[in-house]
């Protein structure tokens, strides 16, 4: 491991008070023991490891990410305000170079949140990392931010919401998506027309253990983030991969979570999912947090591990490197691809059906983007929900080209409410955003 | 002598009250005896370092004689003895145990050259995934042996929430030691270092402290009185002075403590308020929260130790009267260090007294010579003595108003982990700053005009630290533990460890700690009176298993005494008069 000492923020906040439900995984009990774990360990009376209070995001930082149906306040709740603002503190901690890195080890989650919200899906209602990535835009200007989503479901609402912006690479490694929910994370799953390629999806097989996700770190993410030369890295770090979790598959380790914080050097870490609270979580944590204040993380280990008996197998690695070379095949070819994805039209749609399980919302969505060489390109979105809401959204990119930015104008401008419930229109580069 | 019942304010007491109160300082050493807490008589001797007792024996006969012993309630002794042995490291070999299992690594955890591993691990929950290796525990006793150390630290991961492993090692080695102090009885607060540090400091001062407790009590048994000896603790509280002998570590930092207390006692606290004690090297800053002294949220700091000795939140920043002014690289610095006296008592350097004389804010010392002291560094800028003058007073009192805001943004923001407390948490907002100390009166009226809030000087603050030695309840903390899938109750500072039926309830746990903690504060020497006990962590969890199934509850109740003045003293204002 790397021997320098950095100085780590932590923005820890458990919500102790706060569940989906009094048993679901989503619930007060589920930092406690990481809590213990960290108290314990005597780690905040590190030199090199500060605590800080989470801020609270603000109703326009979400309205910077998020069309909320019909509005903020009737999709979240204030444990939402204080995970998305634990998520802010730590960006700005890094920004205002108070420390070298942060992890805002906070609930609830948020990377199954999409850009439309109509209510909670996969335990998730606003996207926490996305919200943070564009306050730290807003505030600190244009930047170049790589995500590298390391939770063992799918970030599928990390996908939709960067799926057609070119300056965010977002890069998913997680079980695969046949064997898990929410379903979806195959590799041609690549990003939009104006962004192709910035969207990456490596699904593993189930059982993949330390040296499967090592391996992919190693031979993919890391080439991939060289080459994009990304202004910061964040880690969208679920913990659901560990052997141990209830609800998923998959054999890595808290060994592995370390060793993969400290290569992959995190300027931001931001937890997501994870719900083997009392034999993983602590463990995960601990060594998460050293690894990225610089500290020797090797004899964090969970009391029971035994690397043998939790080891993939030869056939496993084996899919894990042709899925790694296809991945990065892919990759490396990402331009050539652009022109069969756009043929000639100027706009291109797709048709996009969306279960909310956690609320038990169904939605329709059919999205157009406009096919555009200067930025991401104007988005526009038709929503229907079973909660009766139809909406119709208009969005203008971040770093907008002057003609999206008219169009988007005009189109909101004409736009009738009609059979609409509630239009939007959102422009990040002038923080407008507009309801009628 | 004949006791009758009055009435004391809205308390019932006993008729004539007579308390000693002492404190022992690094210079003097002061006494003070209250009588119906009236100051009757204070006394002072010069500290001799060398022996404590002496001075101690000194300044008791002083104030009383020609007192009657039979009225006498107790004697409250606030003591250096163990700062001192910490400080100045006169402290004795320790042999320390450590069964950390995964975690930090043992290069980070090792406290000493003495300390050795061994297997054995509880984990967060209290079980233990791993048990004790008798020949490796056997194994580490002989080379204690051999190197010829008898007081020996054994300290647990976890073990607040199990201590049978720490105990199971103890009782493989104990026959063989003078001492075992062990990690689970320090405090019930999870901290794996600091508990290693507290165990260590605790066994390292072990034999100097029952040394003091051994010639406190043959004094004691030489003269005619029968009342109680207290001894103060760094938490601004007392505990008898037998059962003090067991937990030496709690007496640290006594004098900061008794000084916090002395503040209280002499003002009418019961609001939001900042005491600053202003001396020649430091200034100490300690918050009160509705009249109540803030305790450190997991222990003390000594000598570089970070602890979990409970003990009262006080910062000490580097400014006092006779701190040394200079510029370096054109900027003007004041202290930390001082070279002397102030130039107007003979020191060498000009310092803020030097520069308060020059402004006419006081009047002691030698003008001339804080004058002479201020023109030389003046010369510096070309300014005139007053602009110097002013430059130095007016940096001396920025620096301690920077500190003290600091500090209160630092407890207003202080970490929190529930919505609650995010929306609802209670702000400390000072409503009145107490200064004491030399500088007290020429400071007091800027300090607080640059704070925004009203400053107050209390009276006989010259004999503070022995009021509040005098004045302070017996306190102490318990943290209980429930477990009710594992159907198990630790309270870890009482090395308690039952079992509980599986329909155990939070409020089972409440009642048992207070119990606990009623016992405990009698057993140290607390009045019924002083019982003022308080809920300070009240946390129930659900242990869910799988996707829904509830498989038992994690109760964590901590209860406490928290610090302040001993019943019947808070009459109608509240203060100590002469």
């Amino acid at each position: 491991m790397s021997q320098n000492k950095k100085k780590t923020g932590l923005i820890f906040f458990p919500a102790f008070d706060w569940a989906i439900s009094p048993t679901h995984p989503e619930r007060e009990e589920r930092l406690l023991y990481t809590q213990d774990q960290v108290f314990e360990e005597g780690l905040l009376d590190l030199d090199n490891i500060v605590e800080f209070k989470p801020g609270l995001a603000t109703i326009q930082d979400i309205n910077r990410i998020h069309i909320c149906v019909p509005d903020v306040e009737s999709v979240i709740t204030e444990s939402h305000l204080i995970s998305a603002g634990g998520a802010i503190t730590a960006a700005e901690k890094v920004m205002q170079k108070e420390v070298d890195n942060a992890f805002a080890l906070v609930r609830p989650p948020g990377h199954h949140a999409m850009r439309v919200v109509h209510g909670a899906r996969g335990f998730c209602n606003i996207n926490i990392e996305a919200i943070m990535v564009e306050y730290i835009r807003h505030k600190y200007g244009h930047k170049k931010i790589a995500i590298v989503d390391t939770d063992c479901h799918h970030g599928d609402g990390s996908q939709d919401i960067f799926w057609h912006d070119p300056n965010t690479l977002y890069i998913s490694v997680h079980q695969d998506g046949r064997t898990l929910y929410p379903g979806s994370g195959f590799p041609d799953e690549f990003g939009g027309p104006n962004a192709l390629g910035y969207t990456i999806n490596i699904p593993l097989p189930p059982n993949t253990s330390d040296e499967g996700f090592l391996f992919a770190l190693d031979n993919l993410i890391l080439p991939i983030l060289d080459e994009f030369k990304p202004d910061l890295i964040i880690n969208s770090a679920g913990q659901d991969n560990h052997y141990s979790d209830p609800i998923t598959n998959m054999s890595f380790s808290a060994q592995g979570y370390a060793i993969l914080n400290d290569r992959l050097s995190p300027d931001i870490a931001v937890l997501e999912g994870g719900y083997s609270i009392e034999s993983a979580l602590p463990y995960v944590n601990v060594g998460i947090i050293l690894a990225m204040a610089g500290i020797d993380y090797s004899h964090v280990t969970e009391p029971d591990y035994n690397p043998e008996t939790i080891r993939q197998t030869p056939q496993t690695s084996r899919k894990i490197e042709q899925q790694v070379s296809h991945i990065y095949n892919l990759w490396k070819n990402r331009e050539s691809r652009r022109a069969d994805v756009v043929k000639s039209g100027e706009y291109i749609n797709r048709d996009k059906s969306i279960f909310y399980d956690t609320d038990g919302i169904s939605e329709h969505q059919e999205e157009t983007v406009r096919v555009c060489d200067e930025c991401g390109g104007l988005l526009t979105i038709d929503s229907s929900a079973s909660t009766g809401n139809r909406i119709f959204a208009v969005m203008v990119p971040g770093q907008s080209c002057p003609v999206c930015r008219k169009k988007g104008e005009e189109i909101f401008e004409s736009t009738a409410r009609g059979s609409y419930n509630y239009t939007y229109f959102q422009d990040r580069d002038k923080d407008i955003f507009l309801v009628k | 002598m004949v006791r009758v019942l009055v009435n004391f304010g809205e308390k019932v007491c006993w008729g004539i009250i007579m308390i000693i109160g002492i404190d022992v300082g690094g210079t003097h050493t002061d006494a003070v005896l209250l009588e119906n807490f009236e100051i009757k008589k204070t006394a002072k001797v010069v500290t001799d370092r060398e022996n404590l007792i002496k001075s101690l024996m000194e300044v008791t006969e002083n104030i009383f004689r020609g007192e009657d012993p039979g009225g006498l309630e107790k004697i409250v002794l606030s003591t250096t003895i163990s700062t001192n042995a910490i400080v100045q490291d006169k402290t004795d070999r320790v042999g320390m145990i450590l069964a950390a299992g995964p975690g930090l690594s043992s290069e980070m955890l090792r406290i000493n050259e003495d300390t050795h591993f061994t297997s054995g691990y509880v984990n967060h929950r209290g079980i233990r995934v791993t048990g004790t290796d008798r020949d490796e525990v056997s194994g580490i006793g002989d080379i204690f042996e051999k190197e010829g150390i008898d007081h020996v630290g054994i300290v647990g991961k976890f073990s607040t929430r199990n201590p049978r492993l720490e105990t199971e090692i103890g009782d493989i080695i104990n026959y063989r030691f003078g001492h075992i102090s062990f990690g689970h009885r320090m405090s019930g607060n999870l901290n794996f270092p600091r508990r290693i540090a507290t165990t260590y400091l605790n066994a390292a001062i072990w034999d100097t402290y029952n040394a003091f407790v051994k010639n406190v009590m043959e004094y004691v048994g030489h003269t005619n009185t029968t009342a109680p000896i207290y001894i103060l603790k760094a938490d601004g509280g007392t505990s008898g002075i037998s059962q003090s002998a067991e937990y030496p570590v709690g007496s640290i930092l006594s004098g900061p403590a008794a000084s916090v207390m002395g503040i209280l006692s002499l003002t009418n606290g019961s609001r939001d308020a900042v005491a600053l004690d202003i001396g020649g090297t430091t200034t100490d800053i300690a918050i009160f929260a509705g009249g109540t002294p803030l305790l450190e949220p997991l222990g003390v700091t000594i000598a570089g130790h970070k602890t979990l000795i409970r003990g009262l939140l006080t910062r000490s920043i580097g400014i006092g009267g006779d701190s040394r002014v200079r510029y370096e690289d054109g900027s003007l610095v004041i202290g930390p260090e001082r070279d002397g006296p102030a130039a107007a008592f003979g020191g060498p350097s000009p310092t803020p007294t030097d520069a308060m004389i020059a402004l006419g804010l006081t009047d002691i010392g030698d003008r001339k010579k804080a004058l002479k002291a201020v023109e030389e560094i003046a010369g510096v800028k070309n300014y005139s003595i007053e602009k110097m003058a002013k430059e130095m007073f007016d940096l001396s009192c920025r620096k301690i108003i920077s500190a003290v805001n600091e500090m209160l943004s630092e407890i207003n923001n202080k970490p929190v982990y529930t919505i609650h407390e995010i929306f609802e948490g209670k702000k400390i907002n000072p409503e009145v700053v107490y200064v004491v100390g030399g500088p007290a009166r020429p400071m007091a009226p800027y300090i607080d005009k640059m704070l925004g809030f009203p400053s107050s000087i209390p009276e006989h603050a010259e004999v503070a630290n022995a009021i509040g030695a005098a004045l302070a309840r017996t306190t102490t903390e318990l943290t209980l533990l429930a477990d009710t899938e594992k159907g198990e109750m630790t309270i870890a500072e009482e090395g308690v460890q039952t079992s509980i039926p599986r329909e155990f309830t939070r409020e089972d746990a409440i009642d048992i700690c207070e119990d606990k903690l009623r016992d405990r504060a009698l057993r140290m020497g607390a009045r019924e009176d002083d019982l003022d006990i308080e809920i300070i962590e009240d946390q129930a969890f659900n242990m869910v298993r799988g996707m829904g199934y509830t498989a038992g509850k994690n109760i964590r109740i901590k209860a406490q005494v928290k610090p302040g003045l001993i019943a019947g003293f808070k009459k109608e204002g509240g203060n100590v008069t002469k």
